[in-house]
């Protein structure tokens, strides 16, 4: 650890002691979050279902990394070489301490996308066939979908949806006959959309009753969700680094040790071998096996950090701010209601994981985010890479506010304020 | 970017002009703004050569219909030939102020339809060319 991430985690560390999470303070911890925008505005970052903001100690790690120690990873003799290793190791300790894995079951990939093509084309070309059933969710994000669609199509696979309410909460009532048959269920942790939380200790046990292995796609599970992958007992868990204060281009893909065992490699090359002759290839145990060419070292390291920041603060703390956050922003948005707003999605905050899909009146989405923009509030607009949940809905785009830790009431009572705006530039 | 939603704007996005379809047309195009989903669909009824009638149809926020509204309102009695070398401009000087460059798409795809319409395929986006 270089001595100016670990100065500032810390700090973390001291004030979780002293039982001080004030939310001012982690807003201290984000550089970005100081600068006003070029019309002087605050801003007002409500977009984390995309990425999330970084830390200063996670900039730091990628810094020191790129002034300190840059060096490739599991070859080198010399000494930053071998530091660079050890921080990236470590990095991976921390990741799989940070969801409840063993060190072994977490492999490093891009992002969540990533995560669920490998084990779409190595666990399902080799686990998948004619007739076997997929069973997805009507909630499912593009990266949770087409990979399946694909897989599916090399197979002759059947694909099948456990549906949603009008809330997007999930409908169990047909969940063994959707079941029956099914090699695969592969869900969402909470719904990007929407907000949903999948009730995950209703469906895994009863999808492996059914014989069935189960994806969780935690993309907006674990940057927001109190998580043991043990006792979820999740066969793989998808998650990327962006979304939970890591830098982009870095994400892990849980796996239980014997199912990864058992997989072929994905991608192949450089760093995933035991031994090459020049006809055939013994490969490398996990995780190395499924980690070819030489990888994101600095990020790895930095998603480490990033753990530690969250960790410091502790995941049930990250969980009650943003469910109290999300309980106030439906209380303040409902006052909008009577003059045209619909929000979708549930509205009890118990069952959202911080995020709130919206429209208002006649204003298109992205006519009302570019209105909320020169206030220097961000808000995504669009379909949300949902387009099948928007068509069944009957939604041609909506807006959607996302909360993470640094969100404030401020923060929800400005989006209010620029919704108001919004409606005197509509003459609504 | 608020500059941008003038009264008239909004009632070209609330009473989109020329909305429709046509019984045959004689030239049609459609595209989907890549940004947003918006998705527009030009129809041109021709006589010698020149727009003799047009509607469109889509879906999608003012900008964008708005913008194809008051284009489509000048071009009847256009040549086709002329349709197809409409700059830019042909929009911007109706919408022009405010746009923000994240929103120059939603702009411009009223006016890449039209010409796609008028050259029997997917034209270049005008503010690429």
């Amino acid at each position: 650890m270089t001595q100016t991430s670990s100065v500032t985690l810390s700090a973390v560390e001291g004030r979780r002691a002293q039982g001080d999470r004030s939310v001012e303070r982690i807003i201290a911890d984000f550089p970005i979050l100081a600068r006003p925008t070029s019309r002087g505005k605050r801003l007002v970052y409500l977009d984390s279902a995309a990425t999330s903001q970084k830390p200063r100690a996670v900039i730091q790690a990628l810094v020191d990394y790129y002034e300190q120690y840059n060096a490739n990873i599991h070859r080198g003799v010399y000494e930053i070489a071998q530091r660079a290793t050890d921080e990236y190791e470590r990095a991976r300790v921390k990741l799989a301490r940070f969801i409840g894995a063993k060190t072994s079951e977490v492999v490093w990939v891009r992002n969540t996308t990533e995560a669920i093509n490998l084990v779409a084309y190595s666990w399902g070309d080799q686990h998948v066939t004619s007739g076997d059933a997929i069973l997805l969710t009507e909630l499912e994000h593009h990266s949770d979908l087409v990979p399946w669609q694909l897989l599916a199509q090399r197979t002759g696979a059947e694909l099948r949806f456990i549906p949603v309410d009008a809330r997007g909460i999930h409908v169990l009532d047909d969940l063994d006959r959707l079941l029956d048959g099914c090699k695969l269920v592969a869900i969402s942790h909470a719904s990007n959309t929407l907000g949903t939380i999948a009730p995950l200790e209703t469906i895994i046990p009863r999808a492996h009753a059914a014989g069935a292995v189960v994806l969780v796609d935690g993309a907006q599970g674990a940057p927001h969700l109190p998580l043991d992958v043990k006792a979820l007992d999740a066969d793989f868990y998808a998650f990327s680094g962006h979304k939970m204060l890591g830098p982009t281009g870095i994400g892990c893909l849980y796996g239980k040790r014997e199912i990864l065992e058992a997989m072929p490699p994905f991608l192949s090359g450089g760093d995933m071998i035991r031994k090459v002759e020049y006809t055939r290839t013994t490969f490398a145990d996990p995780p190395r096996r499924f980690e070819a060419g030489t990888s994101n070292i600095a990020d790895a390291i930095a998603l480490g950090v990033a753990a530690d920041y969250l960790s410091a603060l502790g995941m049930p703390w990250v969980r009650e701010h943003e469910r109290a956050l999300t309980g106030y922003a439906l209380e303040r948005l409902s006052a909008l209601e009577p003059r045209g707003l619909a929000i979708y999605g549930p509205r009890d905050p118990e069952r959202s994981s911080g995020v709130i899909s919206f429209n208002f009146a006649d204003i298109h989405p992205h006519d009302l985010a570019s209105i909320l923009d020169t206030e220097g509030i961000c808000v995504r607009a669009g379909h949300h890479c949902t387009m099948p949940l928007m068509e069944k809905s009957g939604w041609a785009a909506t807006a959607r506010a996302s909360f993470y830790i640094y969100n404030t009431e401020a923060d929800v009572d400005a989006l209010c304020e620029g919704l108001e705006k919004a409606a005197r530039v509509f003459r609504i | 970017m608020d500059d941008f939603y003038r009264d008239y704007i909004l009632d070209h996005y609330r009473s989109p002009r020329n909305f429709g379809t046509l019984e045959q047309p004689d030239a049609a195009a459609e595209d989907v703004n890549p940004l947003c989903g918006d998705q527009i669909r030009v129809e041109l009824k021709l006589d010698d050569g020149k727009i003799s009638d047009v509607r469109f149809f889509g879906k999608g926020c003012a900008i964008s219909q708005a913008s194809t509204s008051m284009l489509l309102e000048s071009v009847k009695g256009m040549k086709l030939a002329d349709v197809a070398k409409l700059p830019k401009d042909a929009v911007l000087e109706n919408v022009g102020i405010g746009i923000s460059p994240t929103r120059m798409k939603c702009a411009m795809l009223g006016l890449r339809v039209l010409k796609s319409a008028a050259i029997g395929r997917l034209a270049d986006w005008p503010d690429e060319e």
